[in-house]
């Protein structure tokens, strides 16, 4: 509107005189202090955290939505179970092949069977579960809460006093987290497999020094440290897709941004918890036998 | 009866952008209030602002004694069931058809039996006239359709508060009427306060006890009907007639250059003498009489003192003629 005005208003305005030019700055304004970029990556974790907190407090808080969750569980698990499988044939194949090669070349080849099972149950499969979690499972979900985000859906949900955290995440990181688990026997028990198939068929093993070393070497607790690792992977990839889900920047791209971004995320934030926890757990149990 | 809506001091920024500072008010109780405001001036944050789901950095929002802005989450998530909100573009659920769509509350905060649900339900979507389409999703209706859905969604747990984010756009001037009436009549049958947000003239004429403007970051004013109506206030005088001459520009206010040259270019704007204040809409026939209407009767005459000359003229005549007709 730069051509001139045949009119004049009866008056000049009685507010202080506008600022002219597009990029001034508001008069009187409130003044803010500058959100300084370098601690921009620090508020996006503590965001992470915060949300992370309030979903598990979400969680002991009634009503619970088990149609929701069930709904969300049977859709994580349709997406994941099936290139679950497929994927771990080939992985346990691939690390009985390396392990059994290795063994041979030392000479420890009766103990094929311990080290590739402990391989693939404490790490492959873990690593498998997190992969599809976080790949299927979580890029769904910021999706879904991402484009409800931007439709004004949450608000709307918000405004009619249901908490969106309680009636869509809460349900949503359980559903991961139980099909992380589950999941994770899944591959276990197919990777192991595999792996047996493998050695015994490929490479010669024998299948009683394959189960014998397995019995020497492996024990309890590692199971139990892959299925833990199993829950909090699922927790994690839950909670990150639902923080990209919940924060999309800008319209329809940004949706597809977030989606993009959870993953990655998820992955670097699960590797690393992975090393953590494989470092914590060597430290603390002792291996069998020694 | 509806809730008083008391805004005090409120001033909302998004970065280093001021959207409106130092805004205050009070919704009366049970009565009709319409936010104007050329687009872009923030109206909308205002109602969002209003009901929690934006964070004014100064001010508080009192409802029932509890700060929209400050309290606990968990009061402030109680005091949004008191709320109905209708959104600029209804804000349905996709992945549900407008009947679970409209049921969703009832669902969600009651213990209603499905039948039950049925009824309310069913209810609400004759009052907004979507009867036959209660099946669908909302991507397969129109925006209007969607709009009037929303609106049932809002009216489906008796609010005590209606907040409407522009009910006009998208709708054409005959269902815009309709909608009119129909939020008068709302308001006659359960006391609801109301405010509406909008930039529909026609609304802004007919519907509202009460008027308020924003512009430029400020409340322009804010105050019985007539008070805006028979303004002299250039913003709001170019707004009601719809003007190019005077303070708004395309982009939110015009700089100086351009207001000087419209100074320099010195043709008084036609006036029209003192606007003529369009008389309020009245509840349809067979509705009870607006308990909100006779309560801002009683509040206004008592502020009569304060008001500008030309307000008090046209609230004299609002109430002369059909003083003990319906109105009163």
């Amino acid at each position: 509107m730069t051509a001139p005005m045949p009119v004049r208003p009866p008056e000049p305005p009685e507010k202080p005189p506008p600022p002219t030019g597009p990029g001034a700055t508001a008069p009187a304004a409130p003044e803010q202090r500058r959100p300084s970029r370098l601690l921009a990556p620090l508020r996006e974790t503590g965001k992470l955290f915060a949300l992370a907190v309030a979903v598990a407090r979400a969680i002991f808080r009634r009503p619970f939505q088990v149609r929701e969750f069930i709904e969300q569980f049977w859709f994580v698990a349709s997406v994941t179970i099936l290139p679950a499988a497929l994927v771990s044939i080939p992985f346990g194949a691939v690390i009985a092949l390396q392990v059994g090669s290795l063994t041979q070349q030392l000479g420890a080849q009766s103990f094929t069977g311990g080290a590739s099972v402990l391989a693939v149950i404490q790490q492959a499969s873990p690593i498998i579960v997190a992969l599809l979690i976080s790949g299927a499972a979580g890029s769904a979900i910021c999706a879904d809460l991402g484009s409800r985000k931007i439709r004004e859906e949450l608000d709307a949900m918000e405004v009619m006093g249901v908490s969106p955290i309680q009636r869509l995440v809460v349900p949503r990181v359980l559903a991961t987290m139980l099909v992380a688990v589950l999941l994770n026997g899944l591959i276990s028990v197919v990777g192991t497999l595999g792996g047996y198939f493998f050695n015994v068929i490929m490479q010669d093993g024998t299948p009683g020094a394959y189960l014998a070393s397995f019995s020497a070497l492996a024990q309890l607790p590692d199971l139990y440290i892959s299925e833990f690792k199993a829950l909090i992977f699922g927790f994690i990839a839950g909670i990150v897709a639902a923080y990209r889900g919940l924060n999309p920047r800008g319209g329809p791209k940004g949706v597809g941004d977030a989606v993009n971004q959870s993953v990655v995320i998820t992955f670097m934030l699960l590797f690393f918890v992975n090393m953590v926890l494989t470092a914590i757990y060597l430290q603390i149990v002792p291996a069998k036998g020694s | 009866m509806g809730i008083e809506v008391v805004v005090e001091g409120l001033t909302k920024s998004f970065g280093k952008q001021n959207i409106w500072q130092d805004v205050s008010l009070t919704l009366p109780a049970g009565e009709v209030s319409v936010m104007l405001g050329p687009s872009g001036t923030g109206k909308t944050v205002f109602l969002k602002s209003i009901i929690g789901l934006l964070k004014p950095e100064q001010g508080r929002v009192l409802i029932n004694g509890v700060d929209m802005v400050n309290s606990s989450e968990r009061d402030i998530m109680e005091t949004r069931k008191l709320f109905g909100l209708m959104f600029q573009d209804g804000a349905l659920f996709g992945s549900m058809s407008l009947f679970d769509n409209i049921a969703f509350p009832l669902r969600e905060h009651t213990r209603k039996k499905e039948s039950e649900i049925r009824r309310i339900v069913m209810e609400r979507i004759d009052i907004v006239g979507l009867l036959g389409a209660e099946g669908k999703l909302p991507g397969e209706i129109s925006g209007g359709m969607r709009k009037r859905a929303g609106l049932a969604r809002a009216l489906v747990l008796d609010p005590q508060i209606i907040l409407c984010d522009e009910p006009d756009s998208g709708l054409d001037p005959v269902r815009t009427a309709y909608l009119s009436q129909l939020l008068i009549d709302l308001n006659a049958q359960i006391d609801a306060t109301m405010l509406i947000v909008t930039h529909n003239l026609d609304i802004a004429a007919t519907v509202p006890d009460n008027m308020g403007m924003l512009f430029c970051r400020n409340l322009v004013t804010f105050g019985p009907r007539e008070v805006l109506l028979t303004s002299d206030t250039p913003v709001v005088s170019q707004f009601l007639a719809g003007r190019r001459e005077g303070p708004i520009g395309m982009s939110e206010e015009k700089d100086a250059a351009t207001l000087a040259a419209e100074q320099l270019a010195d043709t008084a704007p036609p006036r029209t003498g003192p606007r003529t204040v369009v008389p309020q809409l009245e509840p349809s026939p067979g509705m009870p009489v607006r308990q909100g209407a006779l309560r801002r009767r009683e509040r206004v005459m008592s502020m009569m003192g304060q008001l500008p000359e030309a307000a008090r003229t046209a609230i004299l005549n609002s109430y002369a003629p059909a003083a003990g007709g319906a109105r009163a």
